[in-house]
């Protein structure tokens, strides 16, 4: 594939015409309901489309749509795969994101309204030049570029991403990494204003906000981190982690962190807020492991979100490292993983 | 008030579209893509809170019969029970089949292994074979049996709760308030009296 340096160019990932759902479509799927002259039964029942009528909790959900916009961005050949993607329109309305509520079309739902300017990173702690952020700025500045991840869920269900961004250690280095530096810790935005799950314990589902995660400095360091900005070729929208989110593909997707406001190295293991929710189930390394079962499921297959319809999902065999062992096995030698799961 | 042939068959027809409803709802969410991307975990949560609602429903009918004079209202439990049934029954196939995708063994293994799941198809079987042996020709044959075997349904409130707050990541809070509310519903028919004057007696 040609391409020139700062244009964005099709890439493989690219669907045929006739496979992608238009956007204005996917956008307008509640009014086909109406268009079926179905309209007043949906709005003869008492809560909204997707709370679910049976559900005994429901939010108000927001009613215009997030704009994203399109990137600069190169591919990056040596993080292509060669697997089927998962389609825009599942990758946009299938996430876990608590701080828009706990089912996974709440984000969806919830988040069209969230407000990503301006948008400040800090990045502080160990470093010899702590720095603050405007996001448009990073963007400029940072050379981005297309990497295509399998993301595994904790959950049994994976997916697969083209992601746009630049890597974890290129940003680190810009604010030099103390040699005391030991670990990296992530903070995701706290605004209760725009965020429900943060208003409200039964929305958020009890965890504790604001969402931390946190990595080692090897870990942080190692190629395969990656800072997100976008993807599919567009920037984040928010139910995705907009407007900057870390990618960790070879641990379980909730240590992939979103809406990150702060990175601080710091010199000792950092809290980590499934960790602190529930340390039997969910431990600081949450690498995937087809080896080390959840409490509550196997974690030795997995339903791979990919094209079409309800029934056409595949379970397949989880990889250890989510098949990223030959980058990252490496940094876990002696270590006993059913331990430090 | 006096309630007549004629106000059951209608009260049993508005139980109908009530249980139906949620039903024609959800295929129409699923189907205009507004349960999500991926609309599994969603298909499973929502057959199974189906069940649990209706259940709490059924099991509303003989303390307001009791409460309001309204004996002949019993007559529509084998219905809303069946509907229990009708609701845990998608809820075990969506689980099957979406989530495990037909993996039989996968589906063996889980049920050993986790506890939640374990007491979910446990109060299944219970669901099962009350829903089979309300066939009135069964029923009749089992004779005071019948009775017997259908207080499970007490078990299965139980347990079914249980099931749902072992089942979740975190949010606690609705399955504890069904463990509340069914908690309430057996305590309310617990022969306390009974029990008390049977001991003051002995």
């Amino acid at each position: 594939m040609k391409f020139i340096k700062g244009i964005t160019q099709k890439s493989s990932w690219d669907l045929k015409d006739s496979e992608v759902t238009p956007e204005s479509v996917f956008n307008d799927r509640r009014n086909i309901i109406k268009a079926l002259g179905l309209g007043a039964l949906g709005a003869s029942l008492p809560t909204s489309a997707s709370a679910g009528i049976f559900d005994l909790f429901s939010d108000k959900k927001s009613t215009s749509q997030f704009v994203t916009a399109p990137l600069n961005f190169n591919p990056n050949p040596d993080f292509e795969i060669n697997e089927h993607k998962t389609p825009i329109n599942k990758v946009t309305s299938h996430n876990n994101f608590y701080e828009f509520g706990t089912s996974k079309q709440d984000p969806v739902d919830n988040a069209q309204d969230f407000n990503v300017k301006p948008w400040q990173l800090v990045i502080d702690g160990e470093v010899e030049r702590p720095v603050t952020l405007d996001l448009d700025d990073l963007t400029k500045m940072m050379a981005l570029e297309e990497r295509t991840y399998r993301l595994r869920c904790v959950e049994a269900w994976s997916m697969v991403i083209p992601w746009v961004g630049f890597s974890l250690a290129t940003l680190l280095n810009k604010a030099g990494v103390k040699a005391q530096g030991t670990h990296v810790a992530f903070e995701t935005l706290y605004d209760p204003k725009q965020m429900p799950g943060q208003r409200s314990r039964r929305v958020g589902g009890g965890v504790h906000f604001p969402y931390v995660e946190g990595l080692t400095i090897a870990e942080a360091m190692n190629d395969l981190s990656f800072m997100a900005v976008g993807l599919y070729g567009k920037t984040l929208p928010p139910q995705n982690g907009a407007p900057i989110r870390l990618v960790v593909p070879w641990k379980y997707g909730f240590k992939s962190i979103k809406s990150i406001v702060r990175i601080t190295v710091v010199k000792q293991q950092p809290p980590t807020s499934w960790n602190i929710l529930a340390p039997n189930e969910y431990g600081f390394y949450a690498n995937v492991n087809p080896m080390v079962d959840h409490l509550r499921w196997s974690q030795a297959s997995e339903r791979r979100i990919g094209e079409g319809g309800l029934f056409s999902a595949k379970r397949i065999a989880t990889q250890p490292f989510n098949g990223y062992g030959d980058q990252v096995a490496n940094l876990y030698q002696g270590l006993d993983l059913t331990k430090y799961f | 008030m006096k309630i007549t042939r004629r106000n059951i068959f209608w009260l049993k027809v508005a139980m109908h579209l009530v249980a139906l409803t949620p039903i024609i709802y959800l295929v129409l969410l699923v189907l205009s893509e507004s349960a999500g991307g991926d609309p599994v975990q969603y298909i499973i949560h929502y057959t199974g809170i189906g069940a649990l609602n209706t259940l709490v429903m059924m099991l509303l009918i003989s303390p307001i019969a009791r409460r309001f004079k309204l004996g002949p209202i019993v007559q529509t439990r084998r219905l809303v029970g069946l509907y229990v049934f009708a609701y845990a029954s998608l809820h075990l196939m969506a689980f099957i089949s979406l989530d495990l995708l037909f993996e039989w063994s996968l589906l063996w293994q889980e049920t050993i292994k986790r506890p939640y799941i374990l007491i979910g198809m446990f109060s299944y079987i219970i669901l099962f074979a009350l829903a089979i042996t309300s066939i009135p020709a069964l029923r009749h044959k089992m004779g005071r049996q019948w009775q017997t075997l259908h207080r499970l349904v007490y078990l299965a409130t139980a347990l079914i709760p249980i099931h749902f707050y072992w089942s979740v990541k975190s949010e606690i809070i609705e399955p504890s308030i069904y463990i509340a509310i069914a908690v309430i519903l057996l305590l309310i028919r617990a022969p306390l009296k009974r029990l008390l004057s049977k001991n003051i007696l002995m």
